[in-house]
């Protein structure tokens, strides 16, 4: 069976709209010499790199591993470069922790990122005639209709989407490298901001962020310091235009959640998960995911977020580092997750730390909430 | 490492036009053909190269999993390079034990946009995209560093087309001739042709790779290195990352009766077989190589399917696959295969 794999290291930029003082490369290496620093390492110590990033045309920079391989230490070893969409920065941890698994490697760096401030992301992520009809909504106005449908189905009063925004704002005040930091964040400030898609308004969407996100995974012999072991690890993709799919609650969501409890012995994640770093870039996403993932029943999820569950101070805290709805350098998101979902189980989050948390969901998605990664993460040697 | 062996290959008619057909539609009569081909209705594992900017609209590689299927929902993945990388993912993926077969596949339509211009954007892009060079001037750099000899280039281009020729997925170019430059010291016929096409392989592990084929093309051994970016930081001569990988993929550890090399440039050959250290009599790119059909982010897995299908048939024993990807061979993947598990 598969080799054990733990993450001994953990780096993150500081997630904001520009940095202008760093080029793509000076981005990705920050994050990776503080991984690296984490888990007490260098360069020298790592077999193989694997990277991964949203579409190319965030940055104008085509298959930038190529660029990249210098800053990253990687030149005399192998680099991948992943791209699965929005959930990359999930399957970029995935695949790095396969090399392990696999027994080919001993320990690998896996770095994500995102330079949104090199172009326009709403651009760039709009498909255009002849290969789809464009609709030049960007992702916002993509979901909108996916989540009113949920609003219809789950008949959720319409302030849940906004207790999720002010929520997930609250815990970036707690963390250093969040993108929004909004003193004083409460329901009437983000009831004031423009509707922007309808339910979604703006400060219940994500922001544009740069910045990258850099782990390093170690087979067993070869793990130091305070590790994270991976307990499961899953990727789910299902059809972008499958006639009869349910894009509110998609199948591949709920088969890579089964797939990812299994493996980690998870019956009732409510209960038997500590805290879950979740895909949420607009905030109706988390009663949504809440039922996806089996933390609720179907047409109960908003009723977790109402009732404070997913708090930091709640039962079982959502997005305590303030998830995407804090920080969204796209590419980078969904290891942010990976990474945040580590640092809980190694108690090492800081101001965000959930008490005693000894297993812990990361989780992406992307495309049309059509490709899913996940993986359990947990204090203990599985 | 866990028995894993190339089960089944199949490729488009590649044309040196585009045909009308999206990348998806290159794909959907392709992923139906290996399903056929291999006996298996579906995979343990899924995994994809491509690459966005051929096509010039983000996520290429979404269009193309609706034409397989994908439902229900497959474990599946996807990198943003020569599909041959993807088949690495694939085969580490197996190396876990817990799924026994894998379907890799690659696409690529370079004849929608200026091929060479594009690949300038693949540089670092604050200090070489911007001095514009593109992929045949660079190209022509390693080729001018190394001092090819014409007459050598011209006779691995005169092979190359004529086994092309006898390639009915291949395209039908002339014998080369004339005698002006594209970028010097290069002609216009070293360069490897503007394709459209695709690729799809199957891998399958112990029994099982057993019981769908009659020779299965194990993977003894396989291994990739990236070198630095900057032509400045390499010598351009010779090809560090392919030697590197070629030891670590065990290549010299047996005769080698044929390699499929990915040398989009006819000198590219010569210093692959140095780095590969490939014995004399070993038959390079039997295929007609990429000189003959170049499907871009498909031609590298393209090189360890023709491979493999040498053992497949039973007309090899050990065979030698070699991918690359980023200027001048910065980064290269190689494979060998053969018809004994050793």
């Amino acid at each position: 069976m598969a080799h054990r794999c733990a993450v001994i290291g953990v780096g993150q930029t500081r997630y904001q709209t520009k940095r202008a003082d760093v080029s793509i490369a000076g981005l990705v290496r920050e994050a990776a010499l503080r991984a690296l620093e984490d888990a007490e390492l260098t360069f020298k110590d790592i077999d193989a790199v694997v990277i991964g990033k949203a579409p190319d045309l965030f940055e104008g920079v085509m298959m930038p591993e190529a660029y990249l391989a210098d800053a990253l230490g990687a030149a005399g070893k192998p680099m991948t470069r992943v791209h699965t969409a929005g959930s990359v920065g999930g399957s970029t941890a995935l695949v790095g922790a396969s090399l392990i698994q696999g027994g080919v490697h001993e320990r690998v760096l896996v770095v994500a990122f995102e330079k949104q401030s090199e172009s326009n992301a709403t651009w760039a992520l709009s498909t255009h005639l002849p290969f789809n009809a464009s609709l030049v909504v960007g992702a916002g106005g993509y979901f909108a209709p996916h989540i009113r449908e949920y609003m219809r189905r789950s008949a959720a009063p319409d302030h849940i989407g906004i207790l999720v925004a002010v929520k997930d704002r609250q815990n970036a005040l707690k963390n250093p490298y969040a993108h929004l930091r909004i003193p004083g964040i409460d329901r009437r400030m983000v009831e004031a901001t423009p509707m922007l898609w309808e339910p979604i308004r703006y400060l219940e969407t994500c922001p544009s962020s740069d910045g990258a996100c850099a782990i390093v995974l170690a087979a067993e012999h070869k793990v130091t310091g305070t590790p994270a072991w991976v307990h499961g690890a899953a990727m789910r993709s299902e059809p972008m235009s499958r006639a009869d799919r349910d894009t509110v609650s998609p199948q591949a969501g709920k088969d890579c959640a089964a797939d990812v409890y299994r493996q980690a012995g998870v019956t009732d994640p409510r209960r038997e998960i500590d805290v879950a770093e979740v895909y949420v870039p607009f905030s109706w996403y988390e009663p949504m995911w809440l039922e996806n993932l089996g933390f609720a029943a179907e047409g109960e999820g908003w009723k977790l977020t109402e009732a404070g569950s997913t708090a930091l101070d709640g039962d079982i805290p959502w997005n305590a580092s303030g998830g995407v709805l804090s920080s969204n350098p796209i590419g980078a998101s969904g290891l942010i997750r990976f990474a945040e979902a580590a640092l809980q189980v190694r108690g090492m989050a800081g101001e965000h730390q959930v008490d005693g948390a000894r297993r812990a969901l990361g989780h992406a998605y992307g495309g049309g909430a059509q490709f899913f990664a996940m993986w359990i993460v947990g204090a203990s040697k599985p | 490492m866990r028995e894993v062996a190339v089960v089944a290959f199949a490729q488009t008619v590649h044309t040196g036009h585009d045909e009308g057909l999206a990348e998806f539609e290159l794909v959907h009569p392709l992923v139906q053909e290996i399903k056929e081909r291999s006996g298996l209705p579906s995979f343990g594992f899924t995994c994809s190269g491509s690459c966005d900017y051929l096509a010039g609209a983000p996520f290429s590689f979404v269009s193309a999993l609706d034409s397989l299927g994908a439902w229900p929902p497959i474990s599946e993945s996807h990198v943003e390079m020569d599909a041959a990388w993807a088949l690495y993912e694939a085969w580490v993926r197996l190396q876990h034990g817990d799924v026994d077969s894998a379907l890799v596949y690659g696409f690529g339509k370079s004849s929608l946009g200026d091929l060479r211009e594009i690949m300038t954007l693949q540089l670092d892009p604050y200090y070489l995209a911007p001095l514009g060079l593109d992929q045949v001037s660079f190209a022509a750099l390693q080729a001018g560093a190394y001092g090819a000899d014409r007459g050598e280039l011209d006779a691995i281009v005169r092979r190359s087309r004529a086994d092309g020729r006898g390639n009915p997925f291949a395209l039908d170019l002339p014998d080369p001739s004339g005698e002006e430059f594209e970028v010097a010291p290069l002609r216009p016929y070293d360069v490897a042709p503007i394709t459209d096409g695709a690729a799809a392989v199957v891998l399958a592990a112990g029994d099982l790779a057993r019981e769908l084929a009659e020779r299965p093309a194990w993977i003894t051994g396989i291994a990739h290195r990236i070198e630095p970016h900057y032509l400045g930081m390499r010598d351009l001569t010779r090809s560090p990352s392919a030697e590197a990988a070629a030891r670590a993929a065990g290549v010299g550890k047996g005769p080698v009766d044929v390699a499929e090399l990915h040398a989009q440039f006819s000198h590219e050959e010569l210093i692959l077989r140095e780095a590969l250290e490939l014995p004399a009599g070993t038959v390079v790119n039997p295929s007609g190589g990429p000189l003959a059909a170049n499907p871009v982010m498909a031609t590298g897995l393209i090189r360890i399917g023709e491979a493999a299908a040498w053992i497949l048939d039973g007309s090899a024993s050990r065979t030698v696959a070699h991918a690359s990807s980023g200027p001048c061979l910065q980064h290269n993947l190689v494979t060998v295969l053969q018809a004994d598990w050793v």
